[in-house]
């Protein structure tokens, strides 16, 4: 680029001769670069070091032992056991809350996109903000209040786990789809529409279909805010030495409460617990993998 | 397959706001009425009454009488979705649906709609329609590619085939030529005047050559000032719209005196 010198600006009109960037405006961009940069920069480091300290201290006891074995005749100082049976168990009560919050927050956010109107939907739309804020110890309580109610106070089961997990979770799922039913523009809706298409087919063959790859990924990111949740699991569903694959009866081991009581035993429990915060990370993370994929998959191709 | 539209004292209503006032008009057979008119007048509006589309808009209503071929479109116990298989609609911007292929786009009506359809029909109705919508030639060898993959008049082309591969009687145009280049809105013009050998046409257009180039009747819709309803002013063969209109409003607005 050549630039004029003051001999060429002086040559032409004062209306014509363009200014270079004034050095105010020059700093301001400076200085609002630099502010970007270091936030992103403040922001990576707990993100680094956590992920550091989990990997480094987890190391250590992660073993396929630790993957594949439970807790049953582990005693004191002994380095043998490990976390199949929370493993197992996060998964069941997880994937039991997904069951439950998925098709509830699916279908109550196709109601507040595509019918709700007046003060229903903005009453619903209130309760799920309030929903979000709901402490996930709260959740457990009302779970367990709700269980001990209809089945009595000895009654412990993965599904009051699950139960107070999808409490916190169908907030999220609701929040996501919500804001992914929106993104689809209204043309398709119409053009589907102008076919003869009734609301229902259009609903799910155009708006749930052009959707699904943000519908999937803000699913993840609520499975993501659940899985490690500790406290309403520890109120419902305690703490297992061994296997219990059902989930509609009895205590279950899960991953965040089994890291929580091995920490509170000291010792070789506390390199148990650091093992198990690094396959919770690693469970989480390879979700997110197998979401990018589905939504790389069925991500629609707008070519504009 | 073509039929004729009868309008009578229809209006329209956005929840208490009246939109468009008493339209009386017909709609010729195998002919192109072209609505013209200022911004906001309610040309769009109305067009989309004539296939139920403004019912989407939540309180929006009409009343009086709209006829296809002596059947009330707004009758009781009249199905929107049934109407909207008869009166196909285009609209202003391209919109084929991105998750789709090219073909797909084209058989939207059928798959959407859950219906079965052997490979051979498929292949065949595709085609058809392509050709019908003069884009046969341009796509023929990447029938799977994205219908976004277009260019914006392709795009639009390929909306029309997909509006009449569900073999409409009616076919609306809703601006279907203000986001294109004057190539491709001149592929469609000509692509329109051929579609009313079968169809039965009825465009929105803001440019009047356009109206007078492809329509052969055309309607004057006018508003008297923001917050007021829009009038058919009036409705007269294209020829005498753009030479001798009855109203001076029209004249006005033709020769460019608006406002």
């Amino acid at each position: 680029m050549a630039v004029s010198t003051s001999q060429d600006v002086a040559a032409v009109p004062a209306a014509l001769a363009f200014p270079p960037v004034s050095a105010g405006r020059r700093f301001v961009d400076r200085f609002a670069r630099s502010i970007i940069a270091i936030a992103f920069a403040v922001a990576l480091i707990p993100l680094i070091s956590l992920l550091w300290i989990v990997i480094s201290r987890g190391v250590k006891m992660f073993s396929w032992d630790f993957l594949s074995t439970d807790m049953v005749g582990v005693f004191g100082d002994m380095t043998s056991g490990g976390a199949v049976h929370a493993i197992v168990g996060t998964l069941l009560i997880t994937g039991a809350a997904v069951l439950i919050s998925v098709p509830l927050g699916l279908l109550t956010a196709i109601y507040l996109v595509e019918y709700g109107r007046g003060p229903l939907a903005r009453a619903i739309t209130f309760l799920v903000d309030v929903m979000t804020g709901i402490p996930s110890i709260v959740a457990g309580l009302f779970a367990f209040a709700l269980f001990v109610l209809i089945f009595g106070p000895a009654y412990r089961a993965g599904l009051m786990g699950a139960v107070a997990l999808s409490v916190l979770m169908t907030p999220v799922v609701v929040r996501s789809v919500e804001e992914m039913l929106r993104l689809v523009p209204n043309e398709l809706r119409e053009a589907s529409y102008a076919l003869g298409v009734p609301k229902w087919l259009t609903i799910i063959k155009v708006v749930l279909r052009t959707s699904v790859a943000g519908i999937v990924t803000g699913i993840m990111l609520s499975i993501a805010r659940v899985i490690g949740e500790t406290a309403p699991l520890l109120i419902t569903v305690g703490m297992m030495t061994r296997m219990n694959t059902n989930i509609f009866d009895g205590r279950m081991a899960t991953l965040p409460v089994f890291a929580y009581t091995e920490y509170s035993k000291g010792g070789v429990g506390i390199d148990r617990a650091w093992a198990a915060a690094l396959t919770l990370i690693i469970i989480v993370m390879g979700l997110n993998l197998i979401a990018r994929l589905i939504a790389r998959k069925f991500s629609p191709k707008f070519n504009r | 397959m073509s039929k004729r539209i009868d309008v009578k004292d229809l209006n329209v209503y956005y929840g208490d706001f009246l939109a468009v006032e008493g339209v009386t008009m017909a709609i010729e057979p195998r002919q192109v009425t072209a609505l013209i008119g200022p911004s906001g007048c309610g040309k769009s509006t109305f067009l989309r009454t004539l296939n139920r589309m403004h019912e989407v808009i939540p309180g929006a209503r009409v009343s009086g009488k709209a006829m296809i071929d002596g059947t009330d479109l707004y009758g009781t116990g009249v199905d929107p979705v049934a109407v909207r298989r008869h009166v196909g609609m285009v609209f202003q911007r391209p919109n084929p649906f991105p998750t789709m292929s090219i073909a797909d786009n084209v058989l939207a009506g059928v798959k959407l709609n859950n219906k079965r359809i052997s490979k051979s029909d498929a292949a065949e109705v595709v085609e058809h329609s392509l050709r019908g919508a003069n884009l046969w030639n341009e796509v023929k060898d990447r029938l799977d590619r994205p219908g976004s993959s277009l260019s914006g008049g392709q795009q639009q082309r390929l909306c029309i085939a997909r509006a009449i591969a569900v073999q409409p009687e009616v076919l609306l145009m809703d601006e279907p030529c203000s986001a294109l280049d004057p190539i491709s809105t001149l592929a469609i013009e000509d692509l329109i005047n051929e579609l009313k050998n079968q169809f039965t046409i009825v465009i929105v257009t803001h440019n009047m050559q356009q109206a007078a180039r492809v329509s052969d009747r055309t309607a004057f819709f006018n508003i008297a000032g923001t917050g007021k309803p829009g009038k058919l002013i009036e409705i007269d063969d294209t020829a005498t719209i753009f030479s001798t209109p009855s109203n001076p409003a029209t004249e006005d607005y033709i020769s460019g005196r608006f406002g």
